[in-house]
């Protein structure tokens, strides 16, 4: 153990960092190939096979581009957005166990941690909205604020739901106690909870709202708002949102593995591995693709209803009725 | 602890720079003519506070710093900076005035300083002691049983923030 721990982290560091990259620049492919497939037409196919070295000739153009900053622009601000939006996803997937041995770091309060950083992004997106210094970043950016804060509640509802049922912060442990069969996944626990498919359901809509995706797409609206707080980046400031963007959809999509599909658990009871996570992970993250392509964005207000009078009464009644069943039985 | 190169060295520049980080965001808190730049001075301070709990073994309370104070207050005050700022420099004060209440400023500051650093090396503070291993349900425990008392008092403070800003927003308004 004299040298194996740095070199531990230093690994890790580097693999967390090219994960996200290659994920970033994969999933605008697997998008862009999924819309192109539901909308009947090839996608892109020119550059490389099937279109498989598309993302890089993206990267290419987008590193190559100047990257403007408009006059009266909050310099700073601006510059720092993208960056603020990046960081605290990278540092969330710190604590994220692909496997039973595979994590960076095996901490405690784990799943609090994810969300305490998962709270910077709404300030992320909301200075570089306002650092534009543009009509429709603020309006984005104003939407933005409020449609967070409305799916954070829900969210965190769901979250101490779980909490109470694990008892436990530590995602590890979260993972391990799901061990089994199918039917020991929280997802499928209903001898604890009836309503536990429900509240992953309303955990997966929330994580489509926090992750900004359509159809509750308030921060880039390109329908009305041009690019909405985006609107004024380009070049590689425009990148690293989209790549943000992309890094919290991993994020999220884990957290639901870890949370309610028993992370690196096999469903059938035999062989877990660091496989069945990305399995899992990956078909939680094609269904955020294909729900984009799917459904309209909605409008603003039926967003706000349905946080507001749908999902917080259903989550508080759900973590009442687990609490209530956890005294009772 | 663990054989990890440098420990003690490590620990220390972490100390640091979560020193320097506190300093420097209270210093744009304080000095930014920008409302806003004043938040973002507010969140990096709350970020190296929670970088201060951390490095006292208090994960918990520092990713609930980062949670609230960050998360939360930060947001909900650019949140309402962004939908009232006249975006326009705040008036120049009298030069004069200004530096005469800088001055008591300074002095005020200074002596609270000094009082505090005095009651915290001389005082004869009985160390805490260190209840449960620090798992959700300890913390649960321990808030609702040994400090709950101080747990109500927060909620008062957040009572009282909530009146002070109803009376300062009520003086400016004229009856119709």
């Amino acid at each position: 153990m004299e040298i194996g721990e740095p070199l531990r982290l230093v690994l890790f560091l580097v693999g967390i960092l090219s994960f996200v990259g290659l994920n970033a620049a994969y999933l605008v492919w697997v998008e862009r190939k999924g819309a192109g497939r539901f909308q009947r037409r090839p996608g892109p196919t020119e550059v490389g096979y099937a279109g498989l070295l598309q993302p890089i000739a993206d990267a290419i153009k987008l590193l190559s581009k100047q990257l403007i900053v408009p006059a009266g622009v909050d310099r700073t601000l601006f510059r720092a957005a993208p960056l603020l939006m990046m960081a605290p996803a990278m540092m969330s997937l710190v604590v994220i166990p692909w496997s039973e041995s595979l994590a960076a770091r095996n901490i405690n309060v784990g799943l609090l941690m994810i969300f305490a950083f998962g709270s910077i992004n709404v300030m992320a997106i909301m200075l570089g909205g306002w650092s534009s210094r543009n009509k429709y970043a603020i309006i984005s950016a104003a939407r933005v604020v409020s449609q967070n804060v409305a799916y954070e509640i829900p969210m965190l509802l769901v979250v101490i739901t779980m909490i109470m049922i694990t008892g436990t912060m530590n995602l590890n442990e979260i993972v391990r106690q799901q061990a089994g069969s199918l039917f020991h996944w929280n997802v499928f626990r209903v001898w604890v909870n009836p309503l536990m498919p429900v509240t992953f359901l309303i955990f997966f809509i929330c994580m489509l709202a926090e992750t900004n995706r359509a159809p509750f797409d308030m921060a880039e609206a390109e329908s009305e708002l041009v690019a909405g707080a985006y609107t004024e980046y380009s070049g590689m400031g425009f990148g690293v949102f989209f790549m943000a963007e992309y890094a919290n959809i991993l994020l999220g999509c884990a957290l639901g593995t870890v949370l309610f599909l028993g992370g690196w658990q096999s469903p059938i009871g035999v062989w877990p591995g660091v496989f069945w996570f990305l399995l899992k992970m990956y078909l939680l993250v094609f269904t955020v693709v294909w729900i984009r392509w799917t459904f309209p964005r909605t409008q603003f207000y039926g967003l706000l209803n349905l946080s507001w009078k749908i999902l917080i009464p259903v989550s508080l009644f759900t973590l009442i009725l687990s609490g209530a069943m956890m005294k009772l039985f | 602890m663990t054989a990890f190169p440098a420990a003690d060295q490590l620990a220390a520049g972490i100390f640091v720079i979560c020193l320097l980080t506190m300093g420097i965001g209270a210093l744009i808190a304080v000095l930014s003519i920008r409302i806003i730049h004043s938040v973002c001075g507010l969140a990096i301070t709350c970020v190296g506070l929670a970088g201060l709990y951390y490095f006292l073994h208090s994960p918990f309370l520092a990713l609930m710093e980062i949670l609230i104070y960050v998360g939360a207050v930060c947001v909900t005050i650019v949140f309402a900076i962004m939908l009232s700022e006249p975006d326009e420099p705040a008036k120049a004060e009298p030069r004069a005035a200004a530096l005469a209440w800088s001055g008591v400023a300074v002095v005020i500051a200074a002596a609270i300083f000094w009082g505090l650093c005095h009651l915290g090396t001389r005082g004869n503070w009985p160390r805490p002691a260190r209840t449960g291993d620090g798992s959700i349900a300890e913390i649960g425990k321990a808030l609702l049983t040994n400090y709950s008392m101080a747990f109500e008092l927060i909620s008062l403070a957040l009572l009282v923030a909530i009146l002070g800003a109803l009376a300062v927003a009520r003086t400016g308004r004229t009856r119709p």
